[in-house]
């Protein structure tokens, strides 16, 4: 029953990214995104992870996702791949690798992994308590908690800096 | 019980077209989109590793990626909100003078 609903989750998963890849319209591409984010938190749970089921949820697919849709409506960015390749042999090329690495990863993957079932029992239990997470983020991980606490602060300010219209000082605008 | 290794798999097949995306696609939004897919399938690659040892420390650490992957969400679309209002583009070969 399980494994059913691993193939399921896992074919929906890779149809939503090669679809990503595929699709000419940057919004469509944003959507079927949303779908592979969709099937990747219905794996977390699959692996014993609601919290990160519902943060993948929350801040992937809700968050992440509504900004870039957000920002692809806004420079109507929907189709600037319609006009030719500047450079004519890069496609190819990007696509041999690629396909090169997706063999290579693969292999290595199949070579390295154990087939054996994971464990389970007790263990288990613990091991998909979100209260152990917590624990663990507010004892052991404090400082690298504390640290994403000063990035997230950077982003903000960073976005805020980024975006800023600056007006052209006197001294400036005499001069142009 | 599904093997750890056909997690794996997943994860690499996922990471791989992630980098076919930045390789082929020319949409700056799109090659961001592919960027978050890999972070995404080494996310799955960890929480899979996390469960066969029953280690809490993998969950811990893709909690860790997943907000520095949204601060650099946000950082990045500003930075091709501020590029189409001074290229009005955001094809990545029409980007290619470092004068701003």
């Amino acid at each position: 029953m399980e494994l059913f609903l691993f193939i399921i989750t896992a074919a929906i998963a890779l149809a939503g990214a090669v679809a990503m890849v595929l699709t000419r319209n940057a919004i469509h591409s944003a959507l079927f995104l949303l779908l592979n984010f969709g099937a990747v938190a219905v794996l977390f749970l699959l692996l014993y992870s609601p919290f990160l089921f519902a943060i993948q949820l929350t801040v992937y697919a809700g968050a992440i996702m509504v900004l870039f849709l957000f920002v692809v409506m806004l420079l109507g960015a929907e189709r600037v791949e319609d006009a030719p390749d500047q450079i004519a042999w890069q496609r190819p090329l990007g696509l041999a690798m690629g396909l090169m690495l997706l063999l290579v990863a693969l292999a290595t993957a199949f070579r390295s992994s154990a087939f054996a079932p994971a464990p389970g029992g007790a263990a288990l239990e613990a091991f998909g308590d979100p209260a152990a997470l917590g624990a663990l983020l507010f004892t052991h991980y404090l400082l690298p908690f504390q640290v994403t606490g000063i990035i997230l602060l950077v982003a903000v300010i960073g976005v805020v800096v980024l975006n800023q219209r600056r007006r052209p000082r006197p001294s400036e605008a005499k001069t142009r | 019980m599904v093997p750890t290794a056909y997690y794996i798999l997943l994860s690499a097949a996922l990471f791989a077209i992630g980098v076919l995306g930045v390789l082929v696609r020319r949409n700056a939004i799109v090659i961001f989109m592919s960027v978050e897919l890999m972070l995404n399938a080494a996310n799955l690659a960890l929480v899979a590793f996390a469960r066969e040892r029953l280690s809490v420390d993998g969950q811990v650490l893709v909690f860790f990626v997943i907000t520095v992957a949204a601060a650099e969400v946000a950082v990045g679309l500003a930075i091709l909100v501020a590029l189409s209002r001074s290229k009005q583009t955001s094809d990545v070969d029409e980007v290619s003078v470092l004068r701003g």
